[in-house]
């Protein structure tokens, strides 16, 4: 977390593996050799995997609620946990998943509700603990000299996710889950329609803390193994497309989970690969092709998708308001 | 304190408070924090890259600060807001970490153009930055009559024939000029401070626009200032100063209208 700025190489020489001649034939051309007998490979995949997994379904509701600001708050606060927990000198995870409940409550306590006013008290906390994040890592550098920390833990990567990890990202990852299917009918309803659903007797504020609180473990797990611009990216653009493809929620939540796995293994493979492509042959980072990725899906969704001004999802005219 | 290099960071820090005042107020009138943050935030990415092709950081940053604006303007048109600015944050700060990876030990500046080296302004940074701050203030004054109608009712502005997405556009422009002016002197994470806590003070202060502004502006002004000079006694990072000063300031200010509910009024 504290060392390098950019991605590892997964395998210094892929062809030194014995295993490499495994892979032949037509499959060579596309998975280079000792993709598949990688260990960093396998925790990149099964990591990416459940991230997406659980990012991909909190996001969906992140994008009906028109969260998508506190969603990458939360993630990019986890600057300010990192460095806190390197400061005190416990588990990074620790850290990360703390600050971000202690934000989302403090966002949730400021108790804006409107759209507008608040983006603005997301925004607030999120000036105030990047200034904290500013002094630890002050306090940090004057110690033991860390400058590129605030770089990692906005970029991190895939490739430096330890298999160790797994159990606890997991963990988490089922609790926000859990707390999304716990309340999935009322925070459906409240996302569509706040007013409806508080007229049919739904606790809309005590749903809403609570998705907050799941948004807050899912962005902060995320950020933690894969860099606060990657959870952002998975967090949003599979959901913004999944919900153009189908008005279905439950349908548009397989498909935002399944695409994000999608682009996070196509992301994981290329950027394998790209330790043969130029300029320089030391590897293209991850993270910025899961994005492009993404955002490439999200534009082709955008731009074959019928719905255009005249046609808006209906999903989408209640968060306007 | 006032002396040598420290008049330039005085000098450069003023006007980036009153740009950041003014702009803000149209930020936080508008709901736009996440633009706020995403375009400084995202700019630096083409700051990196320009760093790469060994040309001045400025024009990587309005390069980038441009493109993201127009992205999510144009974006925007057919999409969620918020989806958009997202969606182009990550792009732009994904080319940065791509940049990053082509090059090598970059480490330091990066970290100074996310957190800001204000006690490093260089006087031949200052001519820049007040052309463009003067720009910004001309251009919020030529936008101010018709961007206030369409951020605070845009249906009457529509049926006045005013051109909202248009007028979007250029508050978009703005914003970008702001950002490449700013960034370089104090940073992406303090610009993004400086704009919304002072002008969300100011607004829960005050429901006139040119009294929101100018209060806006003097806030800014003050927090920058007190921050300065703390941050140059104690040594300690000024965003963090201006960061909690912004939450203070807000938080006091709701507190205050909170206590004084029934406002006196227009007196003045």
């Amino acid at each position: 977390m504290t060392t390098s700025s950019r991605p590892t190489n997964p395998a210094s020489s892929p062809s030194d593996d014995p295993s490499a001649a495994a892979v032949t034939g037509p499959l060579h051309i596309v998975f280079e050799p000792g993709f598949f007998s990688s260990g960093t490979v396998h925790a990149a995949l099964v990591m990416g995997a459940v991230v997406a997994a659980v990012t991909g379904t909190v996001g969906t509701f992140t994008v009906l609620r028109a969260q998508s600001f506190a969603g990458h708050a939360l993630g990019e606060l986890g600057a300010t946990g990192g460095s806190a927990a390197f400061l005190a000198g416990t588990n990074p995870l620790a850290g990360f998943v703390g600050i971000a409940v202690i934000s989302a409550a403090v966002i949730e306590a400021l108790g804006l509700r409107r759209p507008r006013t608040r983006d603005l008290a997301t925004g607030l906390v999120l000036g105030a603990g990047l200034g904290l994040a500013a002094l630890f890592l002050y306090l940090d550098t004057t110690s033991t000299s860390t400058t590129g920390a605030s770089i990692t833990i906005l970029f991190g990567s895939l490739f430096a996710v330890s298999n160790s990890m797994v159990p606890s990202v997991v963990g988490l990852g089922g609790l926000a889950l859990a707390l999304v299917a716990v309340c999935y009918r009322m925070l459906l309803l409240g996302s569509l329609d706040a007013d409806m659903a508080a007229a049919k007797g739904v606790p809309v504020r005590v749903v809403g803390a609570v998705y907050l609180l799941a948004l807050a473990l899912a962005v902060s797990l995320a950020a933690e193994t894969i860099g606060a611009v990657l959870s952002t990216a998975l967090l949003v653009g599979p959901p913004a497309s999944a919900l153009r493809l189908t008005k279905q929620p439950g349908r548009a939540v397989v498909t935002s989970a399944v695409t994000g796995i999608a682009a996070c293994w196509l992301g994981v493979l290329l950027a394998y690969d790209s330790y043969y492509w130029p300029p320089v042959r030391h590897g293209w980072p991850v993270s910025f092709l899961i994005v492009a990725i993404i955002f490439v899906f999200y534009l082709g969704v955008d731009v074959c998708s019928p719905g255009r001004r005249h046609r808006r999802p209906v999903l989408e005219a209640s968060a306007d308001a | 304190m006032f002396s040598g290099y420290m008049l330039n960071t005085w000098a450069a820090a003023s006007m980036v408070a009153a740009v950041a005042g003014v702009v803000g107020f149209f930020v936080v009138l508008r709901g736009s924090a996440f633009v706020a943050h995403a375009v400084p935030h995202g700019a630096f990415g083409g700051a990196a890259g320009a760093y790469l092709l060994g040309v001045n950081t400025l024009f990587g940053l309005g390069a980038f600060a441009v493109a993201g604006a127009a992205g999510i303007g144009w974006l925007g048109r057919r999409g969620r807001h918020d989806v958009v600015t997202a969606l182009s944050l990550v792009v732009m700060l994904g080319l940065g970490s791509f940049f990053l990876s082509l090059s090598s030990e970059y480490s330091a500046e990066v970290y100074s153009l996310l957190f800001g080296e204000v006690l490093g302004v260089a006087r031949s940074q200052l001519l820049p930055i007040a052309a463009l701050g003067l720009a910004c203030v001309g251009a919020m004054a030529v936008l101010y009559r018709p961007l206030l109608l369409a951020s605070v009712m845009p249906e009457v502005g529509r049926a006045r024939g005013l051109h909202t997405s248009r007028l979007e556009a250029a508050f978009l422009l703005v914003v970008a000029m702001a950002t490449t002016m700013t960034v370089p002197v104090v940073g992406a994470f303090l610009m993004f401070s400086l704009t919304i806590g002072p002008a969300g003070a100011a607004r829960s202060l005050t429901d006139g626009p040119l009294r929101a502004i100018v209060l806006s502006v003097s806030i800014a002004l003050v927090t920058v200032w007190t921050a300065i000079a703390i941050s140059y006694e104690t040594n300690w990072p000024i965003g963090f100063f201006v960061g909690l000063f912004g939450v203070g300031v807000y938080a006091s200010a709701r507190g205050w209208s909170q206590w004084h509910p029934t406002r006196p009024a227009a007196a003045g």
